[in-house]
């Protein structure tokens, strides 16, 4: 017997062992998968996370980094955070896994298998920024339903793929297109085969840009099953639930895509600025496209004590959704003045940009170090909470270390 | 002398038959013993009288009624009236956390229980919304926090450099 297979039948036999039952066609399972059943043990293991990440959530899973772990210019598998709106595809047959291409605005639905996406196109790869729609929605008043993210719903890591406009113009798509909308493999709460957990997209331009992929690999690797094995669609600076994973359709709407968690008050806020707590009508409701400026200390850890004598160095990265980041500063004296930190450019267009500042404090005491960064339209961050929306999204309020020098 | 030869003859010749015999026996009972730990390792035949299951005491977190300090530990609820209800009813489809995590008035839970019956196949509460929003409300109030809070729970630690 080679030692490969032994090692992968012993697995496969603990793996039985662990549920107490034969795996029956656990010669068809694929690698690296985990049976649903064992789904629900210690997630760290079971996604390969760092044990400082947060669980908000365990059904659907939902788990969040710290901002003192996201500190790699590439984020690692074990910092990025988790968002799921369904259960995780318990079946993923990737021998036979397919895209189909359809929708009003195709001249004919296309059907492309894995192998064939990966052959037909030239590959790409791009380190592109997602962040959670909701990331920082534990911040607002009256409190808005759903996850309640504090800061580290947030990564930037390498993906390679084929670009969504390649595919599409080999398809063919006519010129009342308007949106591209995603289905895909995961499972509804409620197990209804009928309902989908999430079906969302974006106007067909986001689908036409150079860094809008279908990617197949995360950071060099296979896409984790948790992020989206074996094919999901990346749409870097916009909400991530654009970035739609374990994707197996792509409709080219002529209207605005019109699935589960596009309508409502779902990733849309209102179109007018309202009063904290108002009620808004659906039709007053506008959906997100990109992301707005925003930043994140990455070092140190909140928390630090350190002696008068020393300079505090301070590191983190800045994105702007679809535009870059101009100008990076921090406060030691809650705003009242700034200081610019050094900033690079991104390595490609969304991709989130390093920044780092050596401070020295006056005196020995109580600071905090807040972080503010302006964009090319020379928005910048608020230090308070942003517009009030009943879902709680887009908080890109300042991010805060505590530090004490003694 | 010569018969005295012949009778030692006999005598070793009886002895040697009657070891061979011995021997014999004793290599059959083995190997009869033998065959029967192959077949039977346990030696299970001999055993008929004990019980074939074991008793097993159900370890604490498998007891899901389990509750410690006014907490419910399957769940992490707050043991208060409607309680049962609430994980009766909202943690099939959903982790207990997500409603934990969720400090809403009691309007607010109601939209949301509408919500959740209009597009996630939640069923009618009957009596049991009046209920299950009491307890939401009651132990799970909303938190003025207002425009920005205060950075609590700080860990505080030397930086080495």
């Amino acid at each position: 017997m080679k030692r490969r297979s032994f090692v992968a039948k012993s697995s496969l036999s603990s793996i039985a062992t662990l549920l107490g039952v034969d795996i029956v066609f656990k010669q068809v399972m694929p690698d690296g998968y985990t049976p649903i059943a064992l789904q629900d043990t210690d997630p760290f293991k079971l996604f390969n996370k760092d044990k400082g990440m947060i669980v908000l959530n365990d059904k659907p899973w939902n788990i969040e980094a710290q901002a003192h772990l996201l500190d790699d210019k590439v984020t690692p598998n074990k910092s990025i955070f988790i968002r799921n709106n369904g259960l995780v595809p318990e079946k993923i047959d990737v021998e036979n896994w397919t895209l189909t291409i359809d929708g009003e605005s195709v001249e004919k639905p296309k059907t492309y298998s894995l192998a064939e996406l990966k052959s037909k196109f030239k590959h790409h790869t791009y380190q592109l920024t997602l962040e959670c729609g909701g990331n920082g929605r534990s911040e607002f008043d009256p409190p808005a339903k759903g996850n309640q993210w504090t800061v580290g719903a947030v990564y930037c890591a390498n993906w390679t793929g084929v670009r969504l406009r390649d595919v599409l113009e080999d398809v063919g798509i006519n010129d009342d297109a308007v949106y591209f909308g995603y289905h895909a493999a995961d499972v509804h709460l409620s197990r209804d085969p009928g309902k989908e957990p999430i079906s969302r997209g974006a106007p067909i331009a986001k689908a036409l840009q150079d860094e809008t992929l279908l990617a197949f690999k995360m950071n060099g690797a296979d896409i984790p099953l948790v992020h989206g094995y074996p094919l999901r669609v990346i749409a870097g600076g916009w909400p991530a639930s654009v970035s739609g994973k374990w994707l197996q359709r792509i409709s080219i709407r002529n209207i605005v895509h019109d699935g589960t968690k596009m309508t409502g008050t779902a990733y849309r806020v209102p179109c007018k600025p309202v009063a904290p707590g108002e009620k808004v009508a659906d039709e007053d409701m506008c959906i997100i496209e990109s992301m707005p400026v925003k930043s994140l200390i990455t070092y140190p850890k909140s928390g630090a004590i350190l002696s008068k004598s020393k300079k505090l160095s301070i590191k983190g990265h800045a994105w702007a959704g679809e535009l870059e980041v101009d100008k990076m500063e921090y406060s030691i004296d809650f705003g009242a003045t700034w200081n610019s930190c050094s900033l690079q450019r991104p390595v490609n267009r969304l991709a989130w940009q390093h920044f780092s500042a050596d401070i020295s404090f006056p005196q020995e005491g109580y600071y905090e170090v807040w972080a503010k960064a302006t964009d090319t339209d020379g928005v910048g961050q608020p230090m308070l909470l942003p517009g009030w929306n009943p879902k709680g999204y887009l908080n890109n309020a300042c991010h805060r270390i505590a530090v004490k020098i003694t | 002398m010569k018969k005295q030869n012949l009778d030692t003859l006999k005598r070793d010749f009886k002895d040697l038959y009657r070891k061979t015999i011995l021997a014999s026996v004793v290599i059959a009972i083995g190997g009869i013993a033998l065959l029967y730990f192959i077949v039977d390792p346990n030696l299970s035949a001999f055993k008929a009288n004990e019980p074939k299951t074991e008793i097993v005491e159900i370890p604490a977190e498998n007891d899901f009624n389990k509750i410690e300090n006014g907490i419910h530990v399957a769940t992490g609820f707050i043991e208060a009236p409607g309680m049962t209800e609430t994980i009766q009813n909202c943690t099939n489809c959903h982790s207990s956390k997500l409603v934990m995590q969720n400090r809403m008035n009691e309007e607010r839970w109601k939209s949301t229980i509408k919500w959740m019956q209009e597009t996630q196949n939640l069923w009618d509460l009957g009596e049991n919304e009046a209920v299950i929003i009491n307890y939401l409300v009651t132990n799970y109030p909303p938190k003025k926090v207002g425009r920005r809070a205060v950075l609590t729970d700080v860990e505080w630690y030397q930086l080495e450099e």
